[in-house]
């Protein structure tokens, strides 16, 4: 992919506020999604005539529809807490990446034509028409927001830009301008089953392949079971996870705990994708028929519990939205959460003395953590607020020796994202996701020098993908990042050969 | 009865109107509007009394706030502090007897106003010192500011420099509540202060002064942690299912 020369920034040895610096990404733009690609999932095909209208109206319908977006349009005061927290804002200096300013985009055309002030003091109020320029804007800073809720937890008034990336991105959807990689992805887990586009037989034959591996590595016969009638579990986990690298590694992970659990489990070819683009894209409809295929799979395969791979917004959508958009789960077993995540069953077991480990099998590493922005700010694990951030790292405690945490600031839920969440993990995007990383990277790069941090453990596909591109820009080895199961799989005793 | 007192109390009853009606119009529409999914910023509590605990926080000791910008915190909270204090030494104005706490609260009142004022001016500050707050600010920031610290400076000069009447000002008030138009003493203090706030009152449901209502509503802060307990569906979304 031809991406115009950038430099990646200088890792500094304490963090540093960025001077503004106006228009600095203002060059930063995703392809846009082809006319097939969008009337493929029920988006106008381009901008035709009479979009600014059409947009206004779709963000009146939105303001009657989401109280976050209606009450967030109004309660900004332009404090400036927020200003210094976007890991965009930090790695570009753009101002426009400011979540306030970010935010503004759109608070500039919802005052124009839904208040008082706006209507009949533009100027005062900064209140702007929708035109060709402000969309131009829309379409450069909406697509640098990684949707990741930082700013949030920052804002006196719980302001989520988040709410209003994606209420932008699905008004420029409604008028025909669509993301083409996300949408693209949408297209394809609709026809085949999972982002990456695997059907059937190659997933098959991928499975079966990590079975021959896995025997090879283990002399024991564990089992990737694919569409098994009547599994007690079903695991749902992001599609990377069964051809890239390291995210194969946690799904080895996953099949070892069930295999030295003894709980019976399956994937399943139609619900072969964790991940969910329908929440980047902020359409609900789109985001509850992806969440759909899983449940109607499930009811296919009888199971009676659902657990959810190593995936941030995958875990936020089956968390915090799934009980939603197509519960109830009175039909799956009672005793356990529903979904579950893989790191809630492993670390149940655990705790239950079910799973035994060699931690020293993993003592060429000394780890860390990231917490993955979805996990942390959007969801939870355990019953305990909070649970996300001990049960991974639990894990991690019980499988390895040597652990450090990275700073306080950049962890839980003040941690930053990897660079390339909310459906910006696309070569089109590398500048942004290069500059975005150098917030985790100063982080990391810190406890690389104090305690030679050599593996960064994370819980999501994203990241995953994210930092193995992105490290080496920094100097870090591209194997550094890993999921948890990794290292969960390494450690885990199987019973002896036979 | 003169012209300047009643065009007050027209003034008054009008900023009074905009004020409540604007207000309720601003809430009916937060009410109205549904949340469809759970969106709380976590870890957030799982019990409405942990959310009405985080509301509390939120609101008395700006908690979010604090995480995340110091000088930002101590200055806002100077401020709302003092505004609050300011607020309750003025009821002085509308009561007859007054309340004993208003009686109590009087001696710090008088003084809150300079740290109103000073937290103010924190603030204001910050929109030249600090570029990103710079970069941010609109005309109708500064003007907020502008005319907040005109009250607060028209108000501390009255009790400081040029006393005004205020048991004639307390008449009117009282009358104003009564429907019976007292004399307005007539220094330009006074008129300038009362028109200012009387402004303040009108601005307040069309301008960003509706964040003190809207904390209240924003679905990150007001929703508990209880996704997987308890379907949360809206109407709209809820119609999704029949299709």
């Amino acid at each position: 992919m031809a991406t115009a020369a950038f430099e990646t920034p200088k890792l500094k040895p304490y963090p540093v506020i960025p001077l503004v610096a106006e228009g600095a990404m203002a060059h930063s733009k995703p392809y846009v999604a082809s006319p097939a690609i969008q009337t493929n999932i029920g988006f106008p095909g381009e901008l035709t005539e009479g979009w600014e209208q059409r947009a206004v109206a779709k963000m009146g319908e939105l303001l009657g529809k989401y109280r976050s977006l209606r009450v967030y349009m109004d309660a900004c005061v332009h404090c400036g807490a927020c200003s210094d927290k976007c890991h965009y804002f930090l790695g570009t200096g753009d101002p426009k990446n400011m979540p306030v300013a970010r935010q503004d985009l759109m608070r500039g055309v919802y005052r124009r034509y839904f208040t008082f002030a706006g209507k009949h003091f533009p100027k005062l109020v900064g209140a702007v028409d929708m035109t060709k320029d402000v969309l131009d804007d829309w379409w450069r800073y909406y697509n640098q927001c990684s949707e990741c809720r930082r700013c949030s937890v920052f804002c006196p008034y719980g302001i989520d830009t988040a709410e209003v990336t994606m209420a932008a991105r699905e008004i420029m959807d409604s008028v025909g301008l669509g993301q083409k990689y996300a949408n693209e992805i949408i297209g394809k887990v609709h026809r085949i089953g999972n982002n990456l586009g695997i059907p059937e037989p190659a997933l098959a034959d991928t499975l079966l392949g990590l079975e021959e591996d896995t025997k090879e590595e283990t002399g024991i016969d564990v089992r990737f079971p694919l569409d098994i009638e009547g599994a007690e579990v079903l695991v749902v986990t992001p599609s990377a996870d069964f051809f890239s690298e390291p995210h194969v590694e946690s799904l080895i992970g996953y099949a070892k705990v069930f295999h030295a659990a003894g709980i019976s489990w399956t994937l399943s070819s139609k619900a072969s994708e964790a991940g969910n683009f329908g929440l980047f894209i902020g359409n609900y409809e789109q985001m509850r028929n992806i969440s759909l295929r899983v449940k109607e799979a499930a009811l296919a395969l009888g199971v009676k519990r659902i657990v959810i791979g190593e995936c941030g917004h995958a875990w936020r959508v089956a968390y915090s939205f799934w009980n939603t958009l197509i519960g109830p789960f009175d039909w799956l077993d009672p005793r356990y959460p529903v979904p579950q995540h893989i790191c809630e069953f492993t670390h149940d077991l655990i705790q239950r003395g079910a799973l035994q480990f060699d931690k020293d099998k993993n003592n060429d590493r000394i780890v860390t953590f990231h917490d993955s922005c979805n996990v942390a700010r959007a969801s939870r694990m355990g019953s305990m607020p909070g649970g996300q951030f001990v049960i991974p790292r639990e894990i991690i405690k019980a499988v390895a020796n040597r652990f450090h945490d990275m700073a306080p600031g950049t962890i839980h839920e003040a941690t930053f994202c990897c660079g390339g969440g909310g459906g910006l993990l696309t070569d089109d995007l590398l500048e942004l996701r290069v500059k975005g990383a150098l917030p985790r990277m100063e982080a990391l790069k810190h406890v690389v020098d104090e305690h030679g941090v050599n593996f960064m453990a994370t819980i999501c596909a994203i990241c995953k993908a994210q930092f193995s591109k992105v490290l080496p820009y920094y100097g870090f080895d591209m194997s550094m990042v890993g999921g948890v199961h990794q290292l969960v799989g390494k450690a885990i005793r199987l019973g002896t050969p036979h | 009865m003169s012209g300047l007192s009643l065009t007050y109390a027209a003034l008054f009853y009008l900023a009074s109107a905009i004020f409540v009606v604007g207000l309720a119009l601003k809430i009916g529409g937060y009410l109205r509007t549904p949340a469809p999914l759970k969106i709380p910023t976590t870890p957030a509590p799982t019990t409405t009394t942990g959310v009405a605990l985080r509301m509390t926080r939120e609101v008395v000791l700006f908690e979010s706030l604090f995480k995340s910008s110091k000088w930002t915190w101590i200055f806002g909270w100077m401020f709302h502090g003092a505004l609050l204090l300011v607020l309750l030494r003025h009821l002085r104005y509308f009561q007859q007897p007054v309340w004993p706490p208003v009686v109590f609260v009087q001696f710090f009142g008088i003084y809150a106003g300079f740290a109103m004022v000073a937290g103010l001016a924190g603030l204001w500050a910050r929109r030249f010192l600090v570029d990103r707050v710079r970069y941010i600010s609109t005309p109708s920031d500064h003007l907020h500011l502008a005319l907040l610290i005109a009250i607060g400076l028209s108000g501390l000069s009255m009790r400081f420099v040029a006393h005004t009447d205020v048991v004639a000002l307390k008449a009117f008030m009282l009358g104003l509540m009564r429907l019976d138009v007292q004399p307005l003493p007539t220094d330009p203090l006074l008129l300038l202060h009362l028109g200012l706030v009387a402004l303040l009152m009108i601005v307040f449901p069309i301008s960003k002064l509706m964040h003190a209502p809207g904390l209240f509503f924003s679905p990150t802060r007001n929703q508990a942690d209880t996704s997987r307990e308890a379907r949360h569906i809206a109407a709209w979304a809820a119609a999704l299912e029949k299709k």
